[in-house]
């Protein structure tokens, strides 16, 4: 995703000479390219995501757009104030890009695991979030993005996830079906959409009608398009690598709380962390220990009250 | 305005008066009629609480009707209490101390891009300098030889709950900036013919940022307001407003 990402900005760079990219000493192996061939509009800011975003807000006012660029918790949370008054406040042309979705840097520990980031990033004004599900979508929420004129947020994972569809992407901010099937329908956000097709498949084998559909676009959320992805399923599942309070699930529930007709909505994310310790682990065993094995989404979705 | 608005933060409005009057009359290249032109100075004030007299200069400088001064946080007035860019002539919304000049720093990287000659100011408080997002930029800006750009610091010693020396000393305060690579000019913040030699001398030949430290008194030209704390937070009555216009000369 950050080799997509960065390939993505690049040629959108090419051609539209506002573009400028600022990183907060992080993207070793990634941003080079980007370096390299704009010299002039690449800037290194240091270790100072605060200074960061209050820059990249300076930039955007004086007529250029402006992508920020760091690990998960630290364009985002860490300058958060900024985000909201200097960014958001003023609509300013700012792109947050955040790498490390959810448990991407697994090993590396809590302070590293983006598990509120996209709930947070939502509920700043005027913003548009976009949580891609693979390279494919990658490209196509940075060229929107590079060209929309508002503040963004872009959650990416990190390297070597694969195309999750083949269909070309006419409008990310529409869900787009990855797998047909009417009965159950999964919504996801972000690379733990694989899990879903993994899982849709096992219920399949069970006799399950089940679809799966991904939303890289959590604001602003076509809620139409929601209606109609789940209109005459028995339930209704989200899936994200995210805690469910302020992401997916909150967003999906709410657009369909209204709806006498709705099926039941079952969510299923990462617990909220508490006062635990995180443990060691790659992406894929500290999502199964939250309970975001393919297995264990099969069971939740066995499990799951339907309408009937 | 402030009395009529029952508001506060008169102290630090008179300590930073002869600064706004300098750099509207002498300093910045801007244009009412032009609000929004590209090659214009930028000017950012990042102690947004201290806005009524930003509003003030804006409406003696032609941006707006002096008049329109009178709905100063009445309900629905664009004129809020911590300054606003709804305001013609405010560049950035401020309130939330450290923030001002973090932005400033991007307009000045801007205008070098673009070698549009725009020079950028940001005013900030002596307490604010006790947010860390102020020293990213301290540290940033000469680094960057961003000599387009100009802090001033209102240094009137009174922060909002107490003196700067009590509650987070900053002292030694130049040798500090200095230390960071600024070019430093310390001078009396009343002193109008000081102010207007040192802000006029951007972009600074040094090739470093210029930090202005103004040491200025807190309520300024008003005797019972000077040095004290309580007008950070305090709206003159009646009779105390009329003694203060005596005393100014209004």
């Amino acid at each position: 995703m950050r080799a997509t990402f960065i390939e993505s900005l690049s040629q959108a760079a090419s051609e539209n000479p506002d573009i400028w990219l600022l990183c907060g000493d992080l993207g070793y192996s990634v941003l080079e390219p980007f370096a390299a061939k704009f010299p002039d509009r690449y800037l290194n800011v240091g270790v100072a995501e605060q200074n960061m975003a209050g820059i990249a807000a300076g930039i955007a006012l004086s007529g250029k757009t402006v992508f920020i660029y760091s690990i998960g918790n630290f364009p985002t949370l860490r300058c958060l104030e900024q985000l909201r008054n200097d960014v958001c406040y003023h609509g300013a042309d700012v792109k947050v890009v955040a790498v490390g979705a959810g448990y991407a840097y697994g090993s590396q520990g809590y302070t590293h695991h983006a598990l509120e980031d996209a709930g947070i990033m939502s509920m700043l004004p005027g913003i548009e979030v976009f949580v891609p599900c693979d390279p494919m979508e990658v490209r196509a929420a940075t060229r929107l993005i590079a060209a929309s004129g508002k503040p963004s947020y872009l959650r990416l994972s990190r390297q070597g996830e694969p195309n999750l569809g083949s269909a070309a992407i006419t409008d990310i901010r529409k869900p787009r079906v990855l797998r047909e099937g009417r009965d159950v329908v999964i919504l996801a956000s972000g690379p733990i959409a694989s899990r879903a097709l993994d899982a849709a498949g096992e219920l399949a084998g069970r006799g399950r009608d089940v679809g799966v559909v991904s939303v890289s676009c959590l604001k602003p959320l076509d809620e139409a398009a929601i209606h109609d992805a789940v209109r005459n399923a028995s339930l209704v599942v989200t899936l994200e690598e995210h805690i469910l309070r302020g992401g997916l699930f909150s967003l999906v529930a709410s657009a369909l709380a209204g709806d006498t007709m709705r099926p039941p909505v079952t969510g299923i994310g990462i617990p909220e962390q508490g006062g635990k310790t995180s443990s060691a682990g790659s992406r894929e065993a500290l999502l199964d220990a939250a309970g975001l094995s393919v297995e264990a989404i099969v069971a939740r979705i066995e499990q799951a009250p339907v309408q009937r | 305005m402030v009395h009529a608005a029952k508001a506060s933060h008169i102290g630090g409005c008179l300590s930073m008066a002869d600064i706004l009057a300098v750099l509207y009359t002498r300093i910045l290249r801007l244009d009412p009629a032009e609000p929004q032109s590209p090659i214009r100075d930028r000017f950012v004030l990042s102690k947004g609480h201290a806005t009524a007299i930003m509003y003030a200069t804006l409406a003696e400088c032609g941006f707006f009707s002096p008049a329109e001064l009178d709905s100063y946080c009445r309900d629905g007035s664009i004129f809020t209490g911590h300054v606003s860019h709804a305001v013609p002539g405010v560049e950035v919304s401020t309130g939330s101390l450290g923030h001002g000049l973090p932005i400033a720093i991007g307009m000045a990287l801007a205008a070098r891009s673009a070698s549009a000659g725009s020079r950028v100011f940001c005013l900030l408080s002596d307490g604010e300098c006790d947010e860390g997002s102020n020293w990213e930029g301290i540290l940033f800006a000469p680094h960057h030889k961003l000599d387009n750009l100009c802090v001033i610091v209102d240094f009137n010693k009174i922060q909002s709950f107490g003196s700067v020396a009590e509650v987070l000393n900053l002292d030694p305060f130049a040798e500090k900036w200095t230390a960071f690579g600024w070019h430093v000019e310390e001078i009396d913040g009343h002193d109008v013919v000081a102010l207007e030699r040192v802000l006029g001398a951007l972009p600074a030949p040094s090739g470093r940022p210029t930090v202005v430290i103004a040491h200025t008194v807190k309520g300024k030209g008003v005797s019972f307001m000077e040095n004290k704390l309580e007008w950070h937070y305090r709206s003159p009555s009646d009779e105390l407003l009329a003694q203060a216009l005596a005393e100014v000369g209004v």
